[in-house]
C-alpha cells in the first residue's frame, strides 16, 4: 500500500494575464507521505506559499493535478473541495487567524462545528484538545490575551481538533522568538504527528530545518532541490 | 440553534462596540419612521373624529365634502328624499358649524357646534355628566370633555357663556371615542337650537345621517343619493376621503413621507455602514474559515443571521422606545395625536427587513469575494 498522503503533478500557477502575466509557480511535482515532515524552503516570493496553498484545496492551479486518495481534487465541486478541507487538512496559519470575539476553546471547536458536532459536545472535545497542547487552563480566555507561542499552539490545537491527515503550516515560527519557534516545532513533530498523518510546512527558517524528513527547495517558482534528512531514518 | 449560528452570534454580541453602533444605528431609524408615520396617523384619526364620535353608518353630503368639519349644507329636500329611499331605516339632518363662545372671565374660544336631530339625537355622545333629556331645556348645551375642554375654562353642569349674543347653559358633560385634530372643544346641542343660535347659510342641513336596514342596502341607497346630485359614504368610505384629502392634498402626506423616508436612509446609512465595517474588520476571520472548510452558504448564513439579528432586537427597541415616548408625552401633552398601528408597525419591519437585506448583501458580497488563498499570503 503507497504511503502517499498527498502527491502534486505538474503544477503551474500564473497570475495576470498577457503583459502582466507572472509565472508563481512553473511544473511542480512532490509526493508527500505518511509520518513524515515535509519542509518547502525558499527565498519571499519563491511560490511555495501558492503551491502551499494549491496542494491543500484552496488554489487553483492553471495545469497540473492533486492527488488525495486517488483523486484529483481540482476535478470537484467547490462543496467537495471545501469538505476535503475540512475533513482532511489541517491549516495553521501564518498570522493564527484565532478568532478574538470567540474563547480559545470556542476557537479550537470551530472545525467540529463546522463538521456538525454538537456545541457542547464540541467544546469538551476543544478542551481536550488544549490539553494535548498544554493550554487546558486557557480554554475560557479569548486568545488576544495568551502570548505568541500559546496562540500558536492553540492554532495548532484548531488544526488537529478535527483529525486531519494532512497538516498544512504556513511560517509557523515567523512571528516567534527563535526558541519558542523551535519548541513548537519541536512539539509538533513529537506529540502531534503519527504514521497517519503528514506535515507539511512552509518556512524560510532555517534554525528549524533539523526537525524535517524532506526538504523541498523553491527558487523563482520552480523546485529546485530536494533533501531527505537521513538522520531522521529508522 | 446551529453551532455556527451561536459563532456568529457570539462574533457579533461580543463585538460590543460594534453592536451598540449597529443598534443604536437601528433603534434611531425604527423610532424615527414608527414616530413619523404614527404622528401621521395620529392626526388622520384626528381628522375623522367626528366621523368616529358621531358614529352613523351613512353620510349623505355634497361631493365637494372632503373633510369633515368643512360641509357644505345642503337643501331640506335631500333629507326627505332620502327618507323615501328604499332600505333606509331612518335619516336625520346633523349640523355641523363653528361659533365664537365667550367665557365667564370674558375671553372669546373658538368650538365646534353639533347640532343634533331634535327627535332621535342621533350622534349624541356618552354623558359622563348630567341628563340628556336636559338638552330639550333653554339655552341648552353638552360640553365634550375631551383634551380641549381646559380651553372652555373648565365648564361644570350649570355654568352658562355667550354664543353669539344668545346666553349658553352646560346641562352636561360628555366623552368622545376621539378628540378633534384642530385643538377646538366641541359642543353639542340640538340642530334646532343650532341653527337658531350659529348663523347659517340658506341651508342648514350639514349632513344627513342615515341608518339602512341592513348593510345589502347600502349600495342602493348610494346610487340613489347620487341620482340626487350628492354623495352617500359609509363611515370607512368617508374615513378614507378625509385620509386621502390630509395626505395627497395638503402637503401633509408628503412631508410625513419625506420624514420618514430621511429617517430610514439615516438608518440604513448608520446601520450599514457599520455592519459593512463589521464585516470588512473579520473578513480576514471569515477567510479562514472558508480556508477551514465552511461553505459559501454556511458563511452566508452567518451573515444573514447577524443581519437579522441586530435588526429584530433593533426593531424591539425602535418600537419600545417610540411607545414609551408617547405614552410620556401623552401625559404631559393631551393633544398628543401619535398612534401605534398594526399597519405602522408592519412597515417599520419591512423597512428594518430592507435595512437588514441590503446591509447583509453587501456583506455576503464581500465575504464570498474573499479567497482564502488571500489569508494565505498574508
Amino acid at each position: 500500500m503507497s504511503n502517499v498522503a498527498i502527491r502534486a503533478e505538474n503544477l503551474v500557477k500564473w497570475f495576470g494575464e498577457e503583459d502582466a502575466k507572472t509565472v508563481a509557480v512553473k511544473n511542480a511535482s512532490f509526493a508527500a507521505e505518511y509520518g513524515q515532515i515535509h519542509y518547502i524552503v525558499g527565498p519571499s516570493g519563491s511560490g511555495k506559499t501558492t503551491l502551499l496553498s494549491m496542494i491543500s484545496g484552496i488554489l487553483k492551479p492553471n495545469e497540473g493535478s492533486v492527488i488525495l486518495e486517488g483523486e484529483d481534487i481540482w476535478g470537484m465541486s467547490e462543496d467537495r473541495i471545501a469538505d476535503i478541507r475540512l475533513n482532511k487538512i489541517g491549516f495553521v496559519f501564518q498570522d493564527y487567524h484565532l478568532f478574538p470575539r470567540l474563547t480559545t476553546a470556542e476557537n479550537v471547536a470551530i472545525p467540529l462545528i463546522l463538521k456538525k458536532m454538537g456545541w457542547n459536545e464540541a467544546l469538551t472535545v476543544a478542551i481536550e484538545y488544549l490539553d494535548i497542547v498544554g493550554l487546558k487552563e486557557r480554554a475560557q480566555l479569548p486568545p488576544y490575551k495568551l502570548s505568541g507561542g500559546e496562540q500558536q499552539r492553540v492554532a495548532i490545537a484548531r488544526a488537529i481538533a478535527g483529525k486531519p491527515d494532512i497538516l498544512i503550516f504556513d511560517e509557523p515560527t515567523a512571528s516567534l522568538d527563535g526558541d519558542t519557534g523551535r519548541k513548537i516545532v519541536d512539539f509538533v513533530k513529537t506529540k502531534i504527528l503519527n504514521e497517519k498523518s503528514c506535515i507539511i510546512i512552509v518556512t524560510h527558517d532555517s534554525r528549524i530545518y533539523e526537525f524535517a524528513d524532506t526538504i523541498m527547495k523553491m527558487e523563482d517558482g520552480k523546485i529546485i532541490g530536494f533533501e531527505k534528512n537521513h538522520s531522521h531514518e529508522k | 440553534m446551529s453551532g455556527i449560528l451561536k459563532i456568529a452570534l457570539k462574533l457579533l454580541v461580543n463585538d460590543k462596540s460594534k453592536f451598540t453602533a449597529l443598534l443604536v444605528g437601528i433603534t434611531f431609524a425604527v423610532f424615527l419612521m414608527v414616530m413619523m408615520t404614527s404622528m401621521f396617523s395620529g392626526i388622520l384619526t384626528r381628522s375623522s373624529s367626528s366621523v368616529y364620535n358621531i358614529g352613523a353608518k351613512i353620510w349623505v353630503m355634497d361631493p365637494a365634502v372632503n373633510n369633515a368639519t368643512s360641509s357644505i349644507p345642503m337643501p331640506d329636500y335631500v333629507l326627505s328624499a332620502a327618507r323615501g329611499i328604499r332600505g333606509v331605516k331612518y335619516a336625520v339632518p346633523l349640523f355641523f358649524g363653528t361659533a365664537q363662545v365667550k367665557l365667564k372671565s370674558g375671553a372669546y374660544q373658538a368650538a365646534t357646534v353639533v347640532g343634533l336631530d331634535d327627535a332621535t339625537l342621533y350622534g349624541r355622545p356618552e354623558l359622563i355628566k348630567g341628563n340628556i333629556n336636559d338638552i330639550y331645556g333653554d339655552n341648552a348645551f353638552i360640553v365634550v370633555k375631551d383634551a380641549e375642554y381646559t380651553k372652555l375654562e373648565k365648564p361644570d353642569v350649570g355654568t352658562d357663556f355667550e354664543i353669539n349674543d344668545y346666553r349658553g347653559v352646560v346641562v352636561g358633560l360628555a366623552k368622545v371615542a376621539s378628540s378633534g385634530l384642530f385643538g377646538i372643544p366641541t359642543i353639542y346641542t340640538t340642530y334646532s337650537r343650532a341653527i337658531t343660535y350659529i348663523p347659517t347659510t340658506r341651508f342648514t342641513t350639514s349632513y344627513v345621517l342615515i341608518e339602512p336596514k341592513s348593510d345589502s342596502d347600502i349600495p342602493y341607497i348610494q346610487q340613489q343619493i347620487q341620482k340626487l346630485g350628492y354623495q352617500a359614504l359609509t363611515r370607512d368610505q368617508f374615513v378614507k376621503k378625509i385620509s386621502d384629502f390630509y395626505t395627497f392634498k395638503t402637503g401633509m402626506g408628503m412631508n410625513i413621507l419625506l420624514m420618514t423616508t430621511i429617517s430610514f436612509i439615516v438608518g440604513l446609512s448608520i446601520s450599514g455602514q457599520t455592519f459593512y465595517t463589521f464585516i470588512l474588520e473579520n473578513l480576514e476571520k471569515f477567510g479562514a474559515l472558508k480556508a477551514i472548510g465552511a461553505k459559501g452558504k454556511e458563511l452566508i448564513s452567518m451573515i444573514l443571521f447577524q443581519a437579522a439579528f441586530t435588526s429584530f432586537i433593533g426593531y424591539g427597541l425602535g418600537v419600545g422606545l417610540a411607545s414609551t415616548f408617547m405614552i410620556l408625552a401623552r401625559l404631559r401633552l393631551p393633544d398628543y395625536a401619535a398612534q401605534i398601528t398594526f399597519t405602522i408597525l408592519g412597515f417599520a419591519f419591512l423597512m428594518v427587513l430592507i435595512i437588514a437585506g441590503v446591509s447583509s448583501y453587501i456583506g455576503v458580497r464581500k465575504v464570498l469575494q474573499i479567497q482564502p488563498f488571500d489569508i494565505f499570503r498574508g
